[in-house]
C-alpha cells in the first residue's frame, strides 16, 4: 500500500528528532556554543524552501515574501557556518607557539622540578 | 517518478547525512571544525539540487531569477559580515538574530504557500502550514527581542506589565481560534491577523524574562526555529528540510534542558515569569563569620606557590573583558610548574557552553576547560580555587533545603584547600541572597575589578617569584 504524504513527512520527523537527541546529547558542554550556531547554520536550509517559492511567486506580494525569505534564510546560512567556523579555529590543543610566552615558559618549566603533568591532560 | 526526481530525493538524503555526521562530529573538539566543514558542503549540496529542482523545472520567470539571487546575495552579504565582524562576547545575540531570520524565513513559506494554494489547501495541509507561520512568526519577533536585551538596547531587567499573563493567554487563544477558522474557511486577511497576533506573543513571551535567564530563552527559540524549518518543510514536501529542522529542534531542546536544570528552574517557571518569581523562598538566617580580605602580593604568592589552581570564571569576568588577563596569569602560574585548569559552570556566560568559547579566544587550551562534574571531584585536591566573578554558581548554600538556590547544582568551589575570591564588593548574585562562600574561613576576599586585580596578580607573581 502507499502511505499519505504527510504520515511519510511524519514518520521523518520523528526519527530526525530521535537521531538528533542521539547525536547531540554526545557534545561536550565546551562546545555548546559552537554547537548552537552549527545547528543554526543548519536550519538555514530553509533557503532550499525560500527559493523554491520564488519559482511560484507571480505577484508583487508573491515576489516581496520570495526576496525577504532568500535574503533571511542566505543570511542564516552563510552567517552561521563562518561564524561557526570562526569559533571552532579558536579552540587549540596549545596556544599558538610564538604569540605567547607559554611556548618558553614549558622548556623552561621542564628544566625545574615539577611534580605536575603539565602536557594536555588528554 | 522520474530518474531526475529519483536523484534528487537521494542528493537531500546524502545533504542530511552530511547534517547528521556533521553534527556528530562535534563531540570532541578535535574533530569539530570537519564536523562544520561536512556540514557545510551538505549545505551546498542541497542548495545546487534545489536550483538543478528550479533550472529543470524551467518554470521560474525571469523577475522570480532576479529576486531569488538578489535576495540570497543581499543576505549572505549581511551574514557574512556579521559574522566576520561580531565579537566573541556578542555571540548570543548574533545567534539571536540567526534564530530570528530562520524563523522569519520559515514563517514566510508558509505565507507563501498558503497565499499560492488558496482555497486549493487540505485541511492536513493547512495544519502544517498553520504551525510554521505561527511558530516561524513568536520565533522571529522572539528572538528580536532576546537578541535587543543582550545588545543592550532593551532592558535586559525583567519587564512584566499588568495584565501581561492575560494577554498572552488571548493571544494563544486569537491564534489557535482563527487558525481552527482558516482551517475550514481559507481567508488571507485572518492570516494575517494570526501573523500579527503570533508575532506580539512572541514579543510578550520574551519582554519579562531576565538577563540571567537568557542561555534558556536562546536555547528555546533555537528549537522553535528548527521546529518552524521542519513544518515548512511539511509544507513544501522537502524531507531535507524535515530532517535539518527536527536535528535543530532536538539540538535546542536538549540545551533548554541542560540550561534549564543548571539554573535549578523549570522551563515554564522561566518563561511565566521573570527571575526570583513563583520560586522565591523567605531567605533563612544569612551565615555568621566575618570576611577576611586579601592584598595582591599575598595572593600572588599563595596562587605562585601552589601546586593546583582551579580558576572559576563567572559572567562577570566576561563582562569586565577580562578573559585575556585571566589567560595570561594562568600562563605566568604555569611557568612557575603550577597546574591550572578552568571550572566552567554550564549557565557561565550568556547562551549555553559561552564561557568557553571566551576563553578558547584568550588562547585557553581546551584541555584546560573543564566541564562541572569533571572538573567537581578536583576541587578537594586544589590548593587554591580563584573565584573570578562568578557568585551563586559556588554558594555553598545550594545544598541546603530552604534557600533561594536549594538544589541548584553548584561548583564545590568550597572543598578547595584555600579560596581566593576577585569581586568588586559583596554585592549579590542573580537569586539575590549572601553567598556562605565568602564567609568561610578558607575563603579570602580581593576586592578589585576583576581586570585589574588580574593584572596586579600577574605583576605580582612575576616580580615576588620572578
Amino acid at each position: 500500500m502507499t502511505y499519505p504524504a504527510l504520515l511519510v513527512d511524519v514518520t521523518i520527523f520523528v526519527l530526525a528528532l530521535w537521531v538528533g537527541f542521539e547525536v547531540i546529547s554526545k557534545v561536550p558542554a565546551t562546545l555548546h556554543t559552537p554547537l548552537m550556531s552549527a545547528a543554526n547554520s543548519i536550519h538555514g536550509i530553509v533557503l532550499a524552501g525560500a527559493m523554491l517559492i520564488a519559482v511560484t511567486a507571480d505577484n508583487t506580494v508573491g515576489y516581496v515574501i520570495a526576496f525577504l525569505a532568500a535574503a533571511f534564510a542566505a543570511a542564516n546560512v552563510v552567517g552561521g557556518y563562518v561564524v561557526t567556523g570562526r569559533m571552532l579555529k579558536m579552540f587549540r590543543r596549545r596556544p599558538a607557539l610564538p604569540a605567547t610566552p607559554a611556548a618558553t615558559a614549558v622548556v623552561a618549566g621542564a628544566a625545574e622540578p615539577s611534580p605536575n603533568g603539565k602536557g594536555p591532560a588528554a | 517518478m522520474s530518474t531526475f526526481d529519483w536523484v534528487i530525493q537521494l542528493i537531500y538524503v546524502l545533504a542530511a547525512s552530511c547534517f547528521v555526521l556533521g553534527l556528530h562530529l562535534m563531540n570532541t573538539p578535535a574533530t569539530a571544525r570537519r564536523g562544520n566543514q561536512v556540514s557545510t558542503a551538505g549545505m551546498i549540496t542541497a542548495v545546487a539540487a534545489t536550483l538543478a529542482i528550479i533550472v529543470h523545472g524551467n518554470l521560474i520567470s525571469t523577475t522570480g531569477w532576479i529576486v531569488m539571487i538578489v535576495g540570497a546575495l543581499v543576505g549572505s552579504a549581511a551574514g557574512l559580515y556579521s559574522a566576520r565582524t561580531v565579537q566573541m562576547t556578542a555571540m548570543p545575540q548574533l545567534v539571536s538574530m540567526f534564530n530570528a531570520v530562520g524563523g522569519g524565513a520559515a514563517a514566510l513559506v508558509g505565507v507563501h504557500d498558503y497565499m499560492d494554494a488558496g482555497a486549493r489547501v487540505s485541511a492536513t495541509t493547512s495544519v502544517t502550514t498553520l504551525l510554521d507561520v505561527i511558530i516561524g512568526a513568536v520565533t522571529f519577533s522572539g528572538s528580536l527581542i532576546a537578541a535587543g536585551k543582550l545588545q543592550g538596547v532593551i532592558t535586559s531587567a525583567p519587564v512584566v506589565f499588568p495584565g501581561a499573563r492575560v494577554l498572552n493567554a488571548l493571544l494563544a487563544v486569537v491564534a489557535v481560534g482563527l487558525g481552527a477558522f482558516v482551517i475550514s474557511t481559507p481567508s488571507t486577511w485572518v492570516l494575517l491577523i494570526i501573523i500579527v497576533a503570533a508575532l506580539v506573543f512572541g514579543v510578550s513571551m520574551v519582554m519579562p524574562i531576565g538577563g540571567a535567564d537568557m542561555p534558556v530563552v536562546i536555547s528555546l527559540l533555537n528549537a522553535f526555529t528548527g521546529t518552524a524549518v521542519a513544518m515548512a518543510g511539511f509544507v513544501i514536501g522537502n524531507w531535507a528540510l524535515i530532517i535539518a529542522g527536527a536535528l535543530v529542534g532536538a539540538s535546542g531542546g536538549i540545551l533548554t534542558k541542560l540550561m534549564a536544570d543548571a539554573m535549578n528552574r523549570s522551563i515554564r517557571n522561566i518563561v511565566v515569569g521573570g527571575f526570583g518569581t513563583g520560586d522565591a523562598v523567605a531567605a533563612v538566617a544569612g551565615p555568621g563569620g566575618s570576611v577576611q580580605s586579601i592584598a595582591a602580593d599575598d595572593a600572588a604568592i599563595q596562587l605562585a606557590y601552589a601546586s593546583k589552581v582551579i580558576i572559576v570564571p563567572g559572567y562577570g569576568l566576561a563582562a569586565a573583558q577580562a578573559q585575556h588577563e585571566v589567560a595570561a596569569l594562568a600562563d605566568e602560574l604555569e611557568s612557575h610548574g603550577v597546574e591550572v585548569s578552568y571550572a566552567i559552570h554550564p549557565v557561565a556566560g550568556r547562551m549555553p557552553g559561552h564561557m568557553n568559547v571566551l576563553l578558547a579566544e584568550a588562547n585557553v587550551p581546551y584541555p584546560q576547560l573543564k566541564e562541572m562534574d569533571d572538573i567537581n571531584p578536583e576541587f578537594a585536591r586544589a590548593d587554591v580555587a580563584l573565584v573570578i566573578g562568578a557568585n551563586d554558581v559556588t554558594n555553598p548554600a545550594a545544598r541546603r533545603a530552604g534557600t533561594a538556590i536549594s538544589g541548584m547544582p553548584i561548583l564545590d568551589v568550597d572543598q578547595a584547600k584555600s579560596i581566593i575570591v576577585i569581586k568588586r564588593s559583596m554585592g549579590h548574585g542573580y537569586a539575590g541572597i549572601d553567598n556562605e562562600l565568602y564567609v568561610d574561613p578558607k575563603t579570602s576576599m580581593y576586592f578589585a575589578d576583576a581586570k585589574k586585580a588580574l593584572t596586579e596578580l600577574t605583576a605580582a607573581v612575576k616580580t615576588l617569584v620572578g
